[in-house]
């Protein structure tokens, strides 16, 4: 293989074979990308680290051609590209692994490694040559599955390798891998980082964003910092430590507020009591596992982990969205473990869920009609709603959690981010609840936003409201929450007071024991 | 349908213009209709021509009524036509006088009883389609798919494949008066129309003043974001089921009281037409969009079109091609209605910091477009 030859040399220059040059991208106002610099080292790791929203993932798109910049250029092996999909990019060698990985799981490992690209033959497709090359790349990779294995009855771990694999015979020589440990057990990312090494050897580069800073740092030879959509740091792997990482990723004045003080907490008004729930995805696992909690009413309490930690499981079923497998939730000392989504907001119980998009919102209907639709009870007189009071339900939401909109009759695609999250919010919160329930309420919203949003959180505590939120940016633990919770593997695994680090979080969760 | 005036209100002048052709299509094309077929035949525009199309207009419009109910919420109602046959044939069987040999005596049901129970019988079909969907995760089209066949084949065997003609009743038995569900005429209109308009007004309050209607539109547009915000999605989903039931069921008495009689073939293929009314009249098939009055003027369009047609003499093989060309059309439109959004909604939504979310709505968005294209291929 003529790779091997010229390996050497590459290695040891080391030199940029992808880069971006004042690279910004802009949605509407919201800058996501500003005037980003970024190397990509033949034959090499380069791990970009940054908090949810940094935008590595808007700058992966660039790379990868799913996007293209507003303004900067690419240059591949120095001369500028601009691709306009990723089927190009692919063609000039760059491949992107996605975290929900692209494959069809009831095709076999040949037709999707093929996918798109089958080999003609003299009788249509040439499926014994396709297996044959399938064969030799399992091989390659150290994983010799059957090229007639359907991808579905494979581990994860495995379809991850069938997508290097695509990527490796479509010739690439560059790998965007995004998370690509998130879903995987402690073997399976062994055998993950011996595929990179191998690639690595192999004249391919790497680039790298994961999450769990330590195990990112094994792997990786460079490492990039984003923050808001700007660079901050950058450094080759024998300067930097798990520490340098985590203070370019989080910045200094990170202000996000403090835990509203000067009143006294009411009664218990969420408990749990040894809650189980069932993993979806593995038979046998538990999401969460016997996890007890108290809250009480005018308490913020912060749930910390990392994604797979089961913070959503937990959420979801204490709303009530999944059913418990043992255990009890209690509400106000009544027991809420039977009543449905529908009851529990009754009662007092709301969730405000983790993706907006998905769970939060009614996209067909206007701000006004979302805002109001939990609470239509509160303004139907008799058969019929009454406009004039849903109308007032509307516009105090809209006043109350500081939305920016026209008006109730807007439609939700017409609001940025932060507000449609507001939205979700003020929805929740138009219903009067007593513990409100926000699974990472600062995804995917600017760092304005999420100030707002902590602020009505602490404003709501204040007038006796219990708020239970979970995160997995360090930052927002430190903010308005009383209490610190950090869980990992469905457990609450160290509880922390106001006065907590950084560093004993991140400890605590498994992400470090360095710092 | 707050939000196309404020996206059409931030445009230029022109294209305000063809935004407004757009949004009023089916009134414009019902106007186009009725001008054209106005001009082609001396006796089209008249009130007593425009009475009798219109009865005949009810039929479709009471199945297209039911139909926007379970289309609102992402789903579709199959055995529309084959209920409406079912019902007539049910009505027909109680007319005769229900025997029970055990007791020797035989009970003539009074009409309004009758009405009554054929409504139950559309209801529990309606139950059947409803639970299957919601609860068993059937998707709605193959369950009604499947009661289409079943309601058929039961009408079928109520029968014998024969048709009940004697459906006036007697006086001595007390159930006189089925002629007054359709055939007759109430002021000079036919009873059928008022049928069609007091169910047109109902369905339009429940929708527009209802909390039932709130929660069909937000099941239809984002069923998992209803659930959380506690909406009875599969109480929603099982109840327009049973409401699009019962307008087959009215629908299927009012047919045979129109024609005097009940077979059990009627209402073959109707429940294409009702969704292409439904269409026709604007109603996204991906669900929460849509409202009475465009699928009312549905209903009208292709009820006058087809009229007309017959009126100026074209041949039958002709309507079909004419309907057929106009339903894709309306759906062609439909899209174009649609995806003239995507820009608007992109490049706001697109303010959010996380593009991924980003992604996800524009999939989204080309996945209602497509499944509007294509009726058939709605789950």
């Amino acid at each position: 293989m003529s790779h091997n030859a010229t390996m050497s040399s590459e290695e040891a220059a080391g030199e940029a074979i992808l880069s971006a040059r004042h690279v910004a991208k802009s949605f509407g106002q919201v800058h996501a990308l500003k005037a980003v610099n970024f190397d990509v080292h033949r034959g090499q790791v380069t791990t970009l680290f940054g908090e949810n929203g940094a935008g590595k993932s808007t700058l992966m798109k660039i790379l990868s051609g799913v996007m293209r910049p507003t303004s900067g250029d690419i240059l591949l092996e120095g001369q500028p590209v601009s691709f306009a999909s990723t089927s190009e990019a692919q063609q000039r060698g760059i491949s992107i692994i996605h975290q929900e990985l692209s494959l069809a799981p009831n095709l076999s490992v040949r037709d999707n490694i093929f996918m798109g690209r089958e080999l003609g033959g003299a009788a249509g497709v040439d499926y014994a040559e396709e297996a044959r090359q399938t064969r030799l790349l399992m091989e390659e990779l150290d994983e010799p599955i059957d090229p007639l294995t359907p991808v579905e009855e494979l581990r994860l771990g495995q379809q991850q390798i069938v997508e290097i694999a695509r990527a490796l015979s479509a010739n690439s020589r560059i790998l965007i891998m995004d998370e690509p440990t998130s879903a995987l057990s402690a073997t399976e990312v062994e055998v993950l980082f011996k595929v990179i090494r191998d690639l690595k050897q192999r004249g391919v580069s790497i680039v790298y964003i994961s999450h769990h800073l330590e195990e990112a740092l094994t792997i990786t030879d460079h490492a990039v910092v984003l923050r808001d959509g700007v660079m901050t740091a950058y450094a080759p792997r024998c300067d930097i430590d798990l520490e340098w990482i985590v203070r370019n990723m989080v910045g200094e004045g990170f202000d996000l507020g403090a835990p509203p003080t000067g009143y006294e907490m009411g009664e218990v008004a969420l408990s749990l009591r040894d809650v189980s729930v069932p993993d979806a995805t593995v038979p046998g696992r538990s999401a969460v596992d016997h996890l007890s909690l108290d809250v009480r009413a005018g308490e913020i309490v912060c749930i910390y982990g990392l994604m797979g930690a089961g913070r959503t499981e937990l959420l979801e079923s204490v709303a009530g969205r999944i059913p418990l497998s043992s255990g009890q939730v209690k509400l106000g000392g009544q027991d809420a473990s039977h009543l449905s989504i529908a009851e529990r907001i009754e009662q007092g119980l709301v969730l405000v869920p983790e993706d907006r998009q998905r769970d939060g919102l009614v996209q067909t209907m206007s701000v006004g009609e979302n805002l109001s639709l939990a609470s239509i009870g509160a303004f139907t007189r008799g058969l019929f709603t009454s406009r004039g009071r849903e109308q007032e339900v509307v516009s105090s939401s809209i006043r109350n959690v500081h939305i920016k909109t026209d008006g109730g009759d807007a439609s939700i695609g017409s609001l940025s981010g932060g507000n449609q999250q507001k939205v979700v919010i003020g929805k929740m919160l138009a219903t009067n609840p007593r513990v409100v329930l926000l699974d990472e309420p600062s995804r995917g919203i600017d760092i304005g936003a999420k100030a707002e949003v902590f602020g009505l959180l602490s404003e709501g505590a204040r007038q006796g409201l219990a708020v239970v939120f979970s995160t997995s940016e360090v930052g927002e633990c430190l903010s308005i929450a009383h209490r610190v919770l950090v869980m990992s593997r469905g457990r609450i695994v160290a509880e922390f007071g106001a006065g907590v680090t950084k560093a004993e979080i991140m400890a605590a969760s498994g992400e470090s024991v360095a710092a | 349908m707050t939000d196309t005036s404020q996206t059409a209100g931030s445009r230029t002048g022109r294209f305000d213009l063809g935004r407004l052709l757009l949004e009023g299509r089916a009134f414009f094309a019902l106007i186009t209709i009725i001008v054209i077929f106005s001009i082609l035949s001396p006796v089209y525009f008249s009130v007593d021509n425009f009475l009798t199309m219109s009865s005949h207009v009810a039929i479709f419009g009471l199945l297209s009524i039911g139909m926007l109910l379970v289309i609102l919420t992402g789903g579709i109602d199959l055995s529309v036509g084959s209920t409406l046959g079912f019902a007539g044939v049910f009505a027909g069987y109680l007319m005769q006088g229900v025997s029970f040999e055990m007791f020797g005596m035989v009970v003539y049901p009074p009409v309004w009883a009758v009405v009554i129970l054929t409504c139950a019988m559309g209801a529990l079909v309606g139950v059947i389609n409803g639970v299957l969907v919601a609860y068993f995760k059937v998707p709605a089209f193959v369950a009604t798919l499947g009661m289409l066949y079943v309601a058929r084949g039961v009408a079928l065997l109520m029968t014998d494949g024969l048709t009940y003609n004697n459906l006036g009743g007697s006086p001595e038995l007390g159930n006189t008066g089925f002629a007054w569900l359709g055939f007759n005429r109430l002021l000079g209109v036919p009873v059928g129309v008022l049928v069609l308009a007091a169910v047109a007004i109902t369905v339009w309050l429940t929708l527009s003043r209802t909390p039932f209607g709130r929660w069909v539109y937000s099941t239809g547009g984002n069923a998992r974001a209803a659930e959380l915000s506690g909406v009875p999605v599969k109480r929603v989903q099982v109840l327009v089921y049973v409401l699009s039931g019962i307008c087959a069921a009215i629908a299927g008495l009012v047919l045979s009281s129109q024609l005097t009689s009940a077979g059990p073939t009627a209402g073959t293929t109707y429940e294409l037409t009702a969704i292409a009314g439904v269409v026709i009249g604007g109603a996204a098939l991906a669900g929460g969009r849509g409202n009475v009055r465009g699928t009312l003027l549905g209903a009208f369009v292709i009820g006058f079109l087809s009229d007309g047609l017959v009126i100026i003499g074209v041949s039958s093989y002709w309507q079909t091609v004419f309907t057929g060309a106009v339903i894709v059309l309306a759906v062609l439109l439909n899209s174009i209605q649609y995806s003239g959004r995507k820009p608007s909604s992109t490049s706001s939504g697109g303010q959010d910091s996380s593009s991924k979310e980003e992604g996800k709505s524009r999939q989204a968005d080309s996945a209602a477009d497509s499944t509007a294209v294509n009726p058939a291929s709605q789950p």
